[in-house]
């Protein structure tokens, strides 16, 4: 322990993010000596701008999108970035997203970069098809280049309107044939650079506008079909069987128990089962009359009760310190006082709207796949790599889904689809159960946080240490690229190939000694588990910012500051310290020391307010929670939420604002309602009684969301940057209004009862 | 043993074979009809996703019979309204963008109809009371709550 372990590698993962996007084109040219063939299909190559976007001879733009929008706008926002740049209606624009055929892979919804990445990548892209046009204009006007304007799609000679040549007669249905130099990387870091300038933002006309998503009409009107809608000719209805207790595997199953449901079919491989059936009803009915023969499981787990004494005693198996300034031994020996605290987050499921669903078609000459996972070209090396086929011949045809929020079930039932697809012949449709999917959809996590500083003499705070120690995000990876790292390739024989991977937030507080890092202990089982890991949408925010933020509101009350007034004090970045002031601002924030001592101790209703702030790429955003806690009951209703946000450049502010209305909603279920709960054998929270997620009862009903006009910085991404900070802001308005500590998620009323009971 | 049932769905009478008449009224209307908008979310009645109106009613079709139905007019989403002529709610909830993936979109516009009908001019109290037994994993649920009052003021 304390030992400085900062090598090169760490440096770099910690920082790639913010390395890779101020990396100068000559950098990129050096490293791009892979094949720029996509591996998905080697038609595409990455290095040619017709890979991008095509312009047909209606003049309809076709954008090319590598990976999904997971109905939080990103069609509508990166179609307005192109049209943009391209010089064309929005209504000419149609993203093609996440075809495995028609795309090159791009990466996930990793991140919220779907703007900040991809879409930019695609500016560029349409930046250089325009220099082209104009360029190929001026040759068949005769007229110097800069004597053209674009509008609409029209070239026009500036002088003489008159006399214009439009896109699609110089290029409609023709390839581009220009190479654009491409970074040498695919999925998320996949990016482009050209010689060609962006537009200044003070030209924008179509970014910063607002226009509305035209797939949400789709969904009004019930004409939006899903994965799970795909009928195909002679498909099969199936459903997985899955063991009542984790790690059991199938000895023997018994035909004869479902001989009476007609066309039913037990398909049984290794440790894989699943029933089918012609009729989606009778596939149910065969899930349920199957009799099986377990093999005997002790897994022994470690219960959601005790799991956080499991973390704290359990074999570190990676420590690794992120970020490391001064000596923190030798601040704390000089601290007059130091002060320490532990918060512990739950585990939680990714517990989507659907279960995992997906249609899979395998024939002797390719596979084709119909699903709604965040990472669609990785789905495609999965099945790929699971039924041992090349990896052009499966094309994953994404379509718009349940909301998956990370790496949720559907990319394992995509999997499982394709091997029984493979197998019977037919085309399959899985369809995994309610019970199914939060009980065996990858998790997020569970951690504890320990956190200490120092304080000196004056009071100033001269050392800071926060350790956050879990389990690893990655016990299976953040996409189902390889067979390992799906359920039914793990059942098939597949070896599993964890990692250990942790992150903690970047924040710019400035401490004399400072030391920020991580401990990841092993998986609780290592094959086919209920409780493996992987990416739930922000992986690093909630767990980490409930610790990290919460013990800065201890730190400021041993200090006798004001909360907003000891974030001002100790972070360094100005656009980290605008959006705390402004917050604050925002929100009417009373200036004092935590807890308020102006209450009526005797009253069954308290009320308080408390901030959180974070930074996650380049998004800062600041968060104040105004709490009433009900001490007789121990309910804790958030009354208000205010948000301050700032991504830089602002695509389409109302489809920002609703995404960051939306998150916080979401992040308050993950602070006060959800645990994933589960017993020594198997995860016990099977339905939504016992895994609660948000009602409406619940829900804060004021959210105001003030955005941070800053059009001259790059966009970076809103998806999932503001939830995170939703448990530390309620647990410290829960401090400003009671005293008492939270240091556990959920904020339940048993627990908060109980908390303020002490 | 097989049974004939005609069933009434959006205006439209179809006649389908069931086998076995506790088949949940959302298998038939997905599997049988093809019928896309009611969706599996639980099948334990518990979330919403899966909601149609049965003679005005909104109802989980996954936990009602089929053999249950009888004469009864079923609607779904589709049936609520359409571009040329939408229901004010469809109007409204796009006005909000409620949304974002959707899935859980019939509870809540079958649940928000429903409310309209009986109720034109609710207040915000009584709106959020009648969503109080529907999940969104997106967080729509106060956009929601707009879009219904926006449709209640234009009524």
């Amino acid at each position: 322990m304390g030992t400085l372990d900062l090598s090169r590698r760490t440096f770099l993962s910690a920082t790639g993010a913010f390395v890779v996007g101020l990396a100068s084109p000559d950098v990129w040219a050096q490293a791009a000596k892979p094949s720029p063939l996509s591996p998905n299909n080697p038609n595409l190559s990455a290095d040619q701008l017709d890979a991008y976007l095509s312009i047909d001879k209606n003049g309809k733009v076709d954008v090319f999108y590598g990976a999904i929008d997971g109905g939080q706008g990103l069609e509508t926002a990166i179609a307005q970035m192109v049209a943009e740049e391209l010089d064309v209606p929005l209504s000419s624009v149609r993203m093609i997203m996440g075809d495995t055929r028609r795309t090159l892979n791009m990466g996930g919804a990793s991140g919220a970069q779907g703007v900040s990445r991809r879409g930019t990548s695609l500016m560029k892209a349409a930046a250089l098809a325009r220099k082209i046009l104009v360029e190929e204009a001026a040759k068949k006007l005769r007229v110097a280049p800069a004597d053209l304007v674009v509008h609409a799609g029209i070239i026009s000679v500036r002088n003489n309107p008159a006399k214009q040549i439009t896109y699609s007669q110089i290029i409609g249905g023709k390839s581009f044939q220009t190479n654009v130099r491409w970074n040498g990387q695919w999925g998320n870091p996949h990016d482009i650079a050209t010689d060609v300038p962006l537009k200044n933002y003070k030209d924008y006309k179509i970014i910063g506008q607002s226009p509305k998503r035209p797939e949400l009409a789709k969904k009004v009107f019930g004409e939006q079909d899903f994965p799970g809608d795909v009928r195909l000719p002679g498909m099969l209805h199936a459903r997985m069987v899955r063991p009542a207790v984790a790690g059991a595997v199938p000895v023997s199953v018994d035909e004869q128990s479902i001989r009476h449901i007609a066309g039913a079919k037990i398909v049984h491989i290794k440790d894989f089962l699943a029933v089918v059936a012609p009729k989606e009803w009778d596939a149910v009915r065969a899930l349920r009359a199957l009799k099986v023969t377990w093999s005997q499981s002790e897994p022994n787990f470690p219960t959601h009760q005790e799991v956080h004494a499991h973390i704290r005693k359990a074999k570190v198996t990676q420590r690794t310190i992120e970020r490391e300034n001064g000596k923190l031994e030798e601040g704390l020996a000089k601290a007059a006082r130091v002060i320490s605290g532990e918060y512990e987050y739950p585990t939680h499921s990714h517990a989507s709207m659907g279960p995992g669903c997906a249609v899979a078609d395998v024939r002797a000459d390719g596979a084709t796949i119909y699903t709604s996972t965040q990472k669609p070209h990785y789905a495609a090396d999965g099945i790929a790599d699971l039924l041992n086929i090349p990896r052009d011949s499966v094309h994953v045809i994404w379509m718009f889904g349940t909301g998956s929020y990370g790496r949720n079930d559907q990319g394992d039932a995509t999997a499982d689809a394709a091997v029984l697809s493979k197998t019977l012949g037919k085309p399959v449709r899985v369809q995994w159960m309610r019970e199914e999917s939060l009980g065996w959809d990858p998790k997020g996590t569970a951690s504890v946080n320990f956190c200490q500083a120092g304080i000196d003499e004056k009071g100033d705070v001269i050392a800071y240490e926060l350790i956050s120690r879990g389990f690893s995000r990655e016990n299976v990876a953040t996409n189902e690229g390889r067979a390992s790292a799906t359920l039914a390739g793990q059942l098939l024989g597949a070896k599993p190939e964890p990692k250990n991977t942790f992150n903690i937030p970047f924040a710019s507080y400035t401490f004399a000694h400072n030391r920020v890092g991580w401990e990841t202990v092993g998986p609780l089982m290592d094959r086919a588990s209920p409780l493996r890991s992987t990416h739930l949408r922000d992986p690093y925010g909630p767990p980490i910012l409930f610790g990290s933020e919460c013990f800065m509101d201890e730190i400021a009350s041993a200090v006798n500051l004001d909360p907003v007034d000891f974030r001002l004090r100790y972070l360094t970045h100005p656009r980290d310290k605008e959006a705390v002031r402004i917050a604050a601002e925002k929100a009417g924030w009373q200036k004092r020391v935590s807890p308020r001592k102006d209450l009526d101790t005797s009253s069954d209703i308290v009320e308080g307010r408390g901030i959180a702030y974070r930074r996650h790429f380049d998004t800062f955003i600041a968060l104040v929670a105004e709490v009433r806690v009900h001490r007789k009951t121990g309910l804790v209703e958030p009354t208000h939420l205010v948000c301050a946000h700032d991504i830089g450049l602002i695509i389409n502010p109302e489809t920002l604002r609703h995404v960051i209305e939306r998150q916080l909603v979401y992040g308050t279920g993950r602070t006060t309602v959800e645990e994933l709960t589960w017993d020594r054998h198997m995860v016990t929270s099977l339905d939504w009684n016992s895994y609660p997620v948000l009602h409406m009862q619940h829900v804060p009903p004021r959210i105001t969301i003030h955005l941070i006009e800053r059009p001259e910085a790059e966009p970076s991404g809103a998806a999932e940057m503001a939830l995170g900070l939703v448990p530390a802001a309620m647990g410290n308005a829960v401090f400003d209004a009671t005293g008492v500590r939270l240091r556990k998620i959920p904020f339940t009323p048993e627990y908060v009862k109980a908390s303020l009971a002490v | 043993m097989a049974q004939k049932m005609t069933l009434n769905v959006n205006g439209h009478r179809q006649t389908i074979t069931v086998d076995d008449p506790d088949m949940p009224l959302l298998y038939a209307l997905r599997d049988d009809l093809g019928f896309n908008n009611p969706r599996f979310g639980c099948g334990l009645g518990q979330c919403g996703a899966c909601t149609v109106h049965v003679d005005g009613v909104p109802t989980r079709s996954c936990s009602l019979p089929v053999s249950a139905i009888g004469k009864a007019k079923i609607t779904t989403l589709h049936g609520l309204g359409h571009r040329q002529k939408p229901h004010p709610l469809q109007t409204a909830w796009i006005e909000e963008q409620v949304n974002q993936c959707g899935y859980c979109i019939n509870g809540w516009m079958m649940e928000g109809a429903a409310l309209l009908k009986r109720n034109p001019k609710p207040t915000e109290a009584q709106v959020r009371e009648a969503f109080a037994d529907l999940i969104c994993r997106c967080g729509s649920h106060n956009a929601a709550v707009r879009a219904v009052l926006r449709a209640a003021k234009q009524a």
